[in-house]
């Protein structure tokens, strides 16, 4: 066999250096600043109208909700013929929209500003817009705490059956799936109206007793039978971020675990588990008001959305608008968040946009 | 059907009778740790007379004895026990009662959603982003953003109180027209938007394109190829479907006054009826854990492509 003879000659091109001209610097220069997986998802959300429209009106309800009830002249559980000291005045029951009382009346002819009923009384006189208002309050904040709940023990849940693996995982997974196939509806209204007896005198002289024992059986059935779906996305989401080759390859570089799990798996899976919270806020709302409408929601005389609708079937026949603003409301507030909702996964979702 | 396909449907059906297990345990025992019992609501019941009662019902012995009764006598005779409120009846005939009119109302209501549903789908799908697929689009997606409850009462307060077209009350045949399209209008918003989705993605597969290039006529494409296809998803939805109906019937039979099992189940609540709650409550899980089993079977049976694991 032929050796051949060592080359020792290099063969440099020269050209490759000479100082760059000021025309090929330019071509490095940064024509805009690097962008960021937040500011390009936030880019694309402003784009998409639909989703701008429903957080516009979600804003304005939530605004309305914190507002009004501070500034209005009147209360939600405020009789507005009952007055301590002299006999009920039935004239302030089931006023049409922009009528007044009696005594209001005087107060108006003496030329005195009387603050309007714009949607009129119900049939204990209260001011029905400030209760709307309130009920609304009511209807969100449960929407909000619920998923909060939810998303809180799916976390717990999920994570650590993702991490651990093995036995834990697959007891764990059983768990969820038993529950899933539970038919949920049924539960809740089942598992609603035993907590209402039960908790009733169990929460006497805490804080809690503030809230209402519906409103807490609300929140434990809500912590024991919504979190499985959440549970089963976070262990599913952890699983598959575990075996992706950019966590191997930050692992081969010698990078720690706190640093794979701030810089590789948080944001690759948080914007999947926010905007499934978010897109479970319309079900709480829709459960809560389901259950109040049923007579198994909040605690009178504190109103919700669906209570104020059940209320409304009884004089429905003159006083159809009760039912129609309560009814449009839910209906406007479980839209808009769930075309919020899917606005956000489009926006924030990678593996959609592929 | 080979081996894998048995040991699937197996595995699922032994699934539902542990999930039916689980829903009569968890209903048994959270019915039993209320406090008060069932006699309290009534008034002037003397100490010897509640004993007595206990007694009759079998309540006086300890709680794995009554849990153990109660299983073996659902299991063995369908003998829910006698309603505690109801005199003389059972529970099971009172859940027999409403069921003859619920399970009609929920057949016509699924039949009516499953029909037009896919009908409405394929349309919007077939003038894709015309006026008439926004149109649907739209609809739609006010519909499924409507709970049932809401539904019924608007239709309730439009069509009964102020046109006065039918009767308020669901006890007659024609009252029974409102409650049918309330429980419908959801699910069949809800297969709409999915048989249009599943349509637009077979639409857009390579055989439909073969099939085109054979000249094969734009109806046998549609209805041999694209629609057989698009189907598949809506079986799946199946299941779920007559569990909202069920859970939907439950508000929407006590807006309209509908004799049905939905009726019951609430009156049964606010009545604290307890073996009738119980009753009703296991009869429905029965219903919704059956129907999502046959329509999980039914999936992968039609549908040769999905792997079983």
């Amino acid at each position: 066999m032929k050796i051949e003879p060592m080359k020792l000659s290099m063969h440099v091109n020269l050209d490759e250096f000479i100082p760059a001209t000021n025309e090929d610097k330019e071509y490095l220069v940064r024509m805009r600043p690097s962008t960021t997986f937040f500011k390009d998802g936030m880019k694309r959300l402003k784009k998409n109208k639909i989703a701008m429209t429903a957080i516009i009106i979600l804003i304005v309800i939530v605004l309305a909700c914190i507002i009004v009830p501070a500034v209005w002249p009147y209360k939600y559980d405020q009789m507005l013929g009952v007055n301590p000291g002299s006999a009920v005045d039935p004239s302030f029951a089931n006023l049409h929209p922009f009528q007044l009382g009696t005594t209001e009346k005087k107060l108006a002819a003496a030329g005195q500003f009387v603050f309007p009923h714009i949607f009129g009384t119900d049939d204990s006189g209260r001011d029905y817009f400030i209760r709307v208002v309130y009920g609304t309050r009511i209807s969100l904040l449960v929407g909000f705490f619920a998923s909060l709940i939810v998303l809180v023990i799916g976390l717990l849940v999920g994570s650590i059956a993702g991490y651990c693996g093995g036995k834990v995982d697959m007891v764990l997974m059983r768990i969820v799936d038993i529950i899933y196939s539970l038919p949920d509806t049924l539960m809740i209204i089942l598992l609603a109206s035993v907590l209402k007896l039960t908790l009733g005198t169990a929460i006497e002289g805490t804080v809690f007793e503030k809230l209402g024992s519906n409103m807490i059986s609300l929140f434990i059935v809500f912590g024991a039978l919504y979190w499985v779906s959440m549970a089963r996305l976070i262990r599913g989401q952890i699983l598959s971020l575990k075996e992706q080759e950019y966590v191997l390859a930050a692992q081969t570089s010698g990078a720690k675990g706190g640093w794979i799990i701030k810089k590789h798996m948080i944001p690759n899976c948080i914007s999947v588990i926010i905007i499934s919270t978010a897109l479970q806020i319309p079900s709480a709302i829709f459960t809560e008001s389901y259950l109040s409408f049923l007579g198994l929601g909040v605690n009178a005389p504190m109103p919700s959305l669906g209570s104020l609708a059940s209320d409304a079937l009884n004089g429905l026949s003159s006083y159809t608008y009760r039912l129609v603003v309560p009814a449009v409301i839910i209906s406007l507030i479980v839209l808009s968040l769930n075309l919020f909702g899917d606005g956000l996964r489009d926006a924030f979702d990678p593996k959609l946009n592929a | 059907m080979n081996q894998k396909t048995l040991s699937y449907i197996l595995k699922r059906i032994l699934m539902a009778i542990f999930t039916i297990w689980v829903v009569i345990t968890i209903t048994f025992f959270v019915m039993h740790a209320v406090p008060g019992g069932p006699f309290l609501g009534e008034k002037a019941i003397s100490e010897s007379a509640t004993k007595a009662l206990e007694a009759k019902y079998g309540m006086d012995k300890p709680l794995m004895t009554q849990y153990w009764t109660y299983l073996t006598s659902i299991v063995t005779k369908l003998d829910f026990g006698p309603s505690l409120k109801q005199r003389g009846q059972t529970v099971i005939a009172i859940i027999s009662d409403g069921m003859k009119t619920s399970v009609k109302l929920g057949l016509i209501a699924a039949a009516l959603a499953l029909i037009l549903g896919t009908v409405l789908g394929s349309f919007a799908a077939l003038r894709r982003n015309k006026a008439v697929d926004k149109v649907i689009m739209v609809i739609t997606t006010a519909f499924v953003s409507m709970p049932s409850f809401i539904m019924g009462s608007l239709l309730l307060a439009l069509f009964a109180v102020k046109l006065r077209w039918f009767p308020a009350n669901g006890s007659t045949a024609a009252g029974l027209v409102l409650p049918i399209i309330t429980l419908s209008l959801y699910p069949m918003a809800y297969i709409t938007r999915l048989t249009r989705s599943s349509m637009l993605d077979v639409l857009g597969q390579d055989y439909i394109r073969t099939a085109k290039a054979k000249g094969v006529s734009g109806r046998d494409i549609i209805f041999k190829h694209a629609l057989k296809n698009s189907l598949i998803p809506v079986i799946t939805y199946c299941g779920p479907m007559i569990a909202g109906i069920v859970t939907g019937s439950l508000v929407v039979e006590q807006i309209y006054a509908v004799p049905g099992i939905g009726r019951a189940f609430v009156n049964s609540i606010t009545g604290r009826d307890y073996p009738l709650i119980m009753g009703t409550t296991i009869v429905l899980a029965v219903l919704i854990v059956v129907m999502n089993l046959i329509s999980d079977i039914l999936y992968k049976v039609v549908d040769p492509r999905i792997s079983f694991d």
